[in-house]
């Protein structure tokens, strides 16, 4: 039973770093309809960001993260502008095709200005043993579970309850409609960016100090995963996106302790098959009809 | 039209800029004199690029112990010479380096190459050359198998993972053992059968688990092997994955001790906090009191300015140990110096060194502990 309540543990560690991805997935789906390809590898510029901020200045945990977020929706708002913006009107492959090319370009970017070997991400949590029963929890993982919550709450609560966010929940809705109400519809969606993007790179921040190490490449695992996440709950659905990354994060650590650590990844995407045959909408989907 | 004589210039210019890049991509020693005045020994291995620790460290080894042999007179008054060429890990380019090697340079030896892959590349070519080659580093079973004249200086990882089982049964008393390993690495894997069945003798292995190269959570089934309770976890891997699986084990307060393979060297740079008091098999100590490894340290660092890692050790002794052949052989006639290199029995800094039937030597492996962030020798293990 200790040991089941351990993986609980584990699994809702690995869900939260998901989760909080997969919103930033959810969120860019929601407002344009693009699955943003290049959301894996913001998340992983955070975690640089969030490296050099640490190994060049020594700043506390904080502060690098309010950093690293800072810097990513920045990041997030440029890619937008440059990439997706200008194919607003074009069909949506090309703007799909263009997010896979903005993937490939920030990796290998990253590979020239980083270099390939993995490098260790000081530890700015300060670590010491928790034990609470029988269990042992590591002040990492506290720490990603409850940040993970916190911003989701915050996201919640600025969706529901502030200007921008209805904004965003209209264009959402009707991209045209919104427009004729006099919402500034560009703005909403760099908007919708930047906070998707900070998000990702609280994801990717979060998964280096929980991982020790920033490499270019480490984004590409963790970003399809979200992904399935963010399907799995329902695209384009906030709520969807949370549920969606726990759910993964449980299967995924389940799979390895009980199944086979081997099988654990096929397992995840095999589920992402699963939903788009037979719920493409997700568990809190709801069946409408798409005007494509 | 325009277009035309555009895209031909283009095909010219890139042809050309292929042929320019086959030569002098390497690290060309100006031959002083003709090339009968000096032996001239080759090394290959990864001297650019995300390797180059490795095959930089082997050519480092190897040409300090070149100054240090000329200094002594040479091979009976003939300089010796280290042609050094960079192999960037790959397998054709370690052919392309050795090709290079044999045709421009008349090598009389090569030390080389520096990985498993490599060397595997170049296997049948030398056999066919019939060129004494002596690999310091690489440590695949199959590299010295149907080949007379290819030798190694290190020992196999079949030993490796053998010896790290003997030392965790004798030495620290265990008696049940988890391993897990890389199941995408050929290295890990032959590391992690070895110790399984060398364990599973006089043991039990609780666990035999496998990741991929992706993985990075191992806190699951770290828990799962903590369910167990061995005393012992082998992990076989190089020093960016074992950090990592290192850091859960210390975040989930596991009473265990870790022990792994060559792999580990070097781990102390980044994760000397949790990798303290663990162990792995290496090929030398730097805290081995014996006077031949403690000169090699110092001529190292004086010439270098860095503490020699295992794998400089070992060119440094893989060129020894082929100086020695050819002066026993006194002739640098092919065939002879394999002969007199299957007749080696001489002391190195890595350990006493004689070659079996299939060029492999049989030498001590060293069991090296962190202590205080640092390489402690915990101790020897002979192999039979």
């Amino acid at each position: 039973m200790t040991i089941f309540l351990q993986q609980i543990i584990n699994g809702l560690s690995v869900g939260s770093i998901y989760a909080v991805i997969a919103l930033g997935y959810t969120m860019v789906y929601g407002i344009i309809r693009l699955i943003n390809f290049a959301h894996g590898e913001i998340m992983m510029m955070g975690a640089y960001f969030a490296f050099v901020t640490v190994s060049a200045m020594g700043m506390p945990f904080y502060l690098v993260l309010i950093v690293s977020m800072a810097l990513a929706a920045l990041l997030g708002i440029a890619v937008e502008t440059m990439a997706y913006r200008p194919l607003r009107k074009a069909p949506r492959i090309s703007a799909l095709i263009t997010a896979i090319g903005m993937s490939l370009f920030l990796q290998n970017l990253a590979l020239v200005i980083f270099r390939p070997e993995p490098k260790r991400m000081p530890p700015v949590i300060p670590r010491f043993p928790v034990r609470i029963g029988p269990l042992q929890i590591g002040t990492v993982t506290i720490t990603t579970i409850i940040l993970s919550i916190v911003f989701m709450i915050l996201l919640d609560f600025f969706v529901k309850k502030t200007k921008p966010g209805k904004a965003m929940r209209a264009v959402s809705e009707d991209k045209e409609a919104s427009l004729l109400m006099g919402i500034n519809v560009n703005r909403t969606i760099s908007i919708t960016f930047a906070i998707g993007s900070a998000l990702g790179a609280l994801g990717g921040v979060l998964y280096s100090v929980s991982y020790t190490q920033v490499f270019p490449t480490m984004g590409v695992m963790p970003g399809l995963k979200a992904f399935v996440a963010a399907v799995l709950g329902g695209i384009g659905l906030i709520p969807g996106a949370m549920l969606g990354g726990f759910v993964i994060g449980m299967v995924e650590t389940l799979s390895k302790s009980y199944i086979s650590s081997q099988w654990s990844d096929a397992i995840v995407f095999g589920i992402l098959i699963i939903v788009l045959l037979f719920k493409p909408t997700g568990i809190l989907g709801k069946n409408e009809k798409e005007k494509v | 039209m325009k277009k035309r004589i555009f895209s031909l210039v283009l095909v010219a210019i890139l042809l050309a800029s292929t042929l320019l890049s086959g030569c002098g991509s390497g690290n060309d020693q100006p031959s002083g004199g003709g090339a009968d005045d000096v032996i001239k020994f080759g090394v290959i291995g990864p001297i650019t690029g995300d390797y180059s620790q490795y095959g930089g460290s082997v050519e480092e080894g190897s040409k300090l112990a070149a100054e240090e042999i000329n200094a002594a007179g040479g091979i009976d008054g003939t300089m010796i010479e280290i042609v050094a060429y960079d192999s960037k890990g790959d397998g054709t380019e370690a052919v392309n380096a050795y090709n290079r090697l044999r045709d421009q340079d008349g090598i009389t030896a090569l030390i080389g190459a520096t990985f498993s892959g490599e060397t595997l590349a170049i296997k049948e070519i030398v056999i066919e050359d019939g060129m004494p080659v002596l690999t310091p580093t690489a440590t695949n079973e199959q590299v010295t198998l149907n080949a007379p004249n290819v030798f190694r200086a290190c020992y196999l990882d079949p030993q490796q993972g053998s010896t790290a089982a003997i030392f965790s049964m004798d030495t620290l008393g265990a008696t049940k053992a988890a391993v897990l390993y890389n199941t995408e690495d050929p290295y890990s894997e032959g590391l992690a059968v070895a110790f399984r069945d060398t364990f599973a003798q006089n043991g039990t292995v609780t666990n035999y688990e496998g990741y991929t190269v992706n993985d990075m959570d191992f806190r699951s089934i770290l828990t799962v092997i903590q369910a167990q309770g061995p005393d012992v976890i082998f992990l076989p891997d190089y020093t960016a994955k074992v950090g990592v699986i290192l850091d859960q084990i210390d975040e989930l307060n596991m009473d265990v001790i870790c022990i792994g393979g060559d792999g580990w060297d070097g781990i102390e740079t980044d994760y000397a906090e949790v990798a303290e008091g663990h162990y792995f098999v290496n090929h030398y100590a730097k805290s081995d009191p014996s006077d031949l490894v403690q000169n090699f340290i110092s001529a190292y660092e004086a010439k270098w300015g860095k503490t020699p890692n295992a794998l400089a050790a070992l060119g440094y002794d893989a060129t020894f140990i082929m100086v020695e052949a050819i002066k026993s052989a006194g002739s640098t006639d092919a065939e002879a110096i394999v002969t007199a290199l299957a007749a080696t029995d001489m002391d190195a800094v890595t350990g006493h060194i004689t070659f079996d039937a299939n060029g492999d030597p049989q030498k001590s492996i060293s069991i090296i502990q962190i202590v205080d962030g640092d390489h402690f020798l915990a101790g020897k293990v002979e192999v039979d």
